[in-house]
């Protein structure tokens, strides 16, 4: 009943193709974006920001810049981690030898530099496919911590490899406070949000889609093959690189090679998978997913622990989280192979009927 | 030039342990198409059951047939429960429920035998090889001969149960074309319970020698990122391609890092045989030995 898009009549092309076709939907996301602006700021406690929301929302960011790889381009890949950090650094060497320059364009130059990086590792692209892509893409992830571990000019010759970031300052603000830090980030993560869905929607995102699907018949029709992956790899890598500076700044204030390691990369890609292949809702879904399920699990054991007594060693619980993550992950993957923004879109078909079935 | 030698014959020693591992994965693509990213914590599984029956009060020559068993119900099970339910979904899909699969290893082999790091004890000394010195000057180590002659002997076992057997032709079969396969009477399930148990069986292998070489510990579920560019080299789907592969991403890992280390400041093990196997993909997509795959529209 509520959700009916009878008599949403579509007259033009531009109205056809728009990002959000229906009506209750740019309802909904403009509900979200409310909440998520003016609520939360005042309702969830530092600790809920800092230690769940903010690492949630950069973490979206970096799933959605490997699902345009890997979801709608169909380039698995293995080193959204070392992209993240090549931005991570990059803004940090901005900052640092240009000084005054301003916070938001280093971290977009930092995401223009991992960009430029993530073309270098996309041209095997061009020839390799599938699995061998993946473990291609592994050369970036090891190759690029060592890189910026050992040459001393990237982190300012810093003895110990950890640099505390700067402050984040935009035009005279100093973003120091839980609020503030979520505020920015959720702004970055919304727009960057919209522009993804921007781009899948567009010619871009078909191209991309056509490649994905079998790249020789879109060859055969008239995509450029070299164009549509290259710049697959390079928003990907744009996007990672801006999560990864965010990643630094705003989340662990300390720029690092180390904190961008393989377990990143597959943090995200399960986010990826788990939330949706191909979806930007699917990367806020797994993003959450992921995140969450860590610190819900590590809470019901201490919880059962405490209640019934059971004197569970520290180190077992940590195996057992471990155990729990890895199974839930199966049991996901078996229940739900299309992922949570799957479980949406029937949602959604059931919401066109609810609660009037015929 | 005899130090040359010596780095070399070091380093294809240690790439037949790389092939060890990469034998697994092969194996399990071969025959089902799943890249199996658990398969260095099946390593890492088998040698701390094997050593963690040791402590219990096994004899060697009981505990390696025990750990054998484990990991084939380990290999049972996860056919039973993870792959069973997800045939017919793409390959990524499968590639994160191993990786699902490997955070479930892991946290089940440290939780049954605890994390602390063991040593094991094969009887075999990392030591040079005296006749060797004596003649040549170089070093050998013991250890690293017997590993190969193993991987040789594990080889040729393969080699033969690919090549002889009925359950070896219908591996074969099923690694073609699961559905032709099927067709023709192939039990699939079966096949995949047997091809995840001898990889298994591989894991063992690999484990006792990984083990006895660099203590049984986490970090033996890092082994699996060693073999991935000797997969990509060798083909994934190539036996003898593992073999190569690890042989040449060992000699010149270690030539590498000898020769080229110092200049770059050393470290380099961890990402050049990547970049090798990288650079040697540009002029070989499928690596040395893999399938060619014929695409058409």
């Amino acid at each position: 009943m509520f959700y009916r898009e009878a008599g949403q009549f579509k007259a033009s092309y531009q109205a056809d193709a728009a990002i959000f076709p229906i009506r209750q939907d740019r309802i909904a996301v403009a509900a979200i974006l409310v909440v998520a602006f003016v609520a939360v700021p005042f309702l969830a406690t530092p600790y809920m920001i800092t230690g769940i929301l903010i690492p949630f929302l950069i973490l979206t960011l970096a799933a959605i810049g490997l699902n345009i790889l890997t979801g709608y381009a169909g380039q698995l890949s293995l080193g959204t981690a070392a992209f993240m950090a090549v931005g991570a650094f990059a803004s940090y060497n901005f900052i640092l030898r240009i000084p005054g320059i301003p916070m938001l364009l280093a971290f977009a130059l930092g995401g223009v530099v991992a960009a430029l990086v993530g073309i270098v590792f996309g041209l095997p692209s061009l020839r390799i496919r599938g699995f061998y892509l993946a473990v291609a893409t592994l050369a970036a992830q090891f190759f690029i911590v060592w890189f910026l571990t050992k040459v001393g000019w990237i982190t300012n010759y810093s003895s110990s490899g950890v640099i505390t970031a700067q402050k984040i300052e935009i035009l005279g603000y100093t973003f120091t406070t839980p609020e503030s830090k979520y505020l920015l980030i959720l702004t970055i993560v919304a727009l960057m949000a919209l522009a993804a869905k921007n781009m899948a929607r567009g010619n871009i995102g078909r191209s991309w889609m056509a490649v994905r699907d079998m790249d020789v018949a879109a060859e055969v029709i008239g995509i450029r093959l070299m164009r549509a992956k290259l710049l697959a790899f390079a928003v990907s890598s744009f996007y990672c690189g801006v999560a990864g500076a965010l990643f630094a700044y705003a989340h662990l204030g300390t720029v690092e090679p180390e904190a961008f390691n393989l377990d990143l990369s597959f943090r995200v890609l399960f986010m990826v998978i788990i939330g949706g292949v191909g979806t930007v809702l699917g990367s806020f879904l797994g993003a959450g997913f992921v995140t969450l399920m860590p610190i819900v699990l590590s809470v019901t054991v201490r919880f059962l622990d405490s209640n019934l007594g059971l004197h569970i060693a520290e180190s077992t619980i940590s195996n057992l989280e471990l155990m729990v993550f890895g199974g839930l992950i199966i049991f996901f993957l078996i229940v739900e192979p299309h992922g949570l923004a799957r479980l949406w879109q029937i949602a959604k078909e059931k919401l066109r009927l609810w609660p009037f079935p015929h | 030039m005899s130090f040359f030698f010596e780095v070399l014959i070091g380093g294809l020693l240690s790439g037949v342990m790389y092939s060890l591992v990469a034998l697994g994965f092969v194996l399990i693509y071969k025959a089902s198409g799943v890249f199996n990213f658990a398969q260095g914590a099946m390593v890492f599984f088998a040698a701390l059951t094997y050593v963690g029956l040791l402590e219990v009060g096994l004899s060697p020559w009981l505990a390696i047939p025990a750990t054998l068993a484990v990991m084939v119900v380990l290999a049972l099970v996860t056919e039973r429960v993870v792959l069973r339910p997800l045939v017919n979904q793409p390959q990524i899909t499968l590639f994160m429920a191993t990786i699902g699969l490997t955070f479930f290893i892991e946290g089940l082999a440290q939780m049954i035998w605890g994390a602390n790091v063991r040593g094991l004890e094969l009887g075999l000394q990392d030591e040079p090889l005296q006749w060797v010195t004596d003649n040549t000057g170089m070093n050998v180590s013991k250890f690293d001969l017997a590993a190969a002659g193993v991987a040789a002997v594990l080889v040729t076992v393969l080699a033969l149960f690919f090549s002889r057997t009925r359950i070896g032709r219908a591996l074969r079969a099923v690694a073609d074309d699961h559905q032709a396969a099927l067709a023709v009477g192939i039990p699939l399930q079966q096949i995949w319970g047997i091809v995840w148990g001898v990889a298994g069986a591989v894991a063992l292998v690999a484990g006792l020698l990984w083990g006895a070489r660099n203590g049984v510990q986490y970090a033996l579920t890092f082994v699996a990122l060693k073999a991935l560019p000797v997969l990509i080299l060798g083909g994934f789907d190539s036996v003898p391609g593992a073999i190569v592969g690890g042989l040449i991403i060992g000699a010149t890992e270690k030539l590498a890092e000898v020769y080229l280390g110092p200049y770059v400041g050393g470290g380099i093990e961890g990402w050049f045989p990547y970049v090798m196997a990288l650079l040697f993909l540009l002029v070989r997509p499928e690596g040395l030995f893999g399938e060619k795959i014929i695409r058409r529209i």
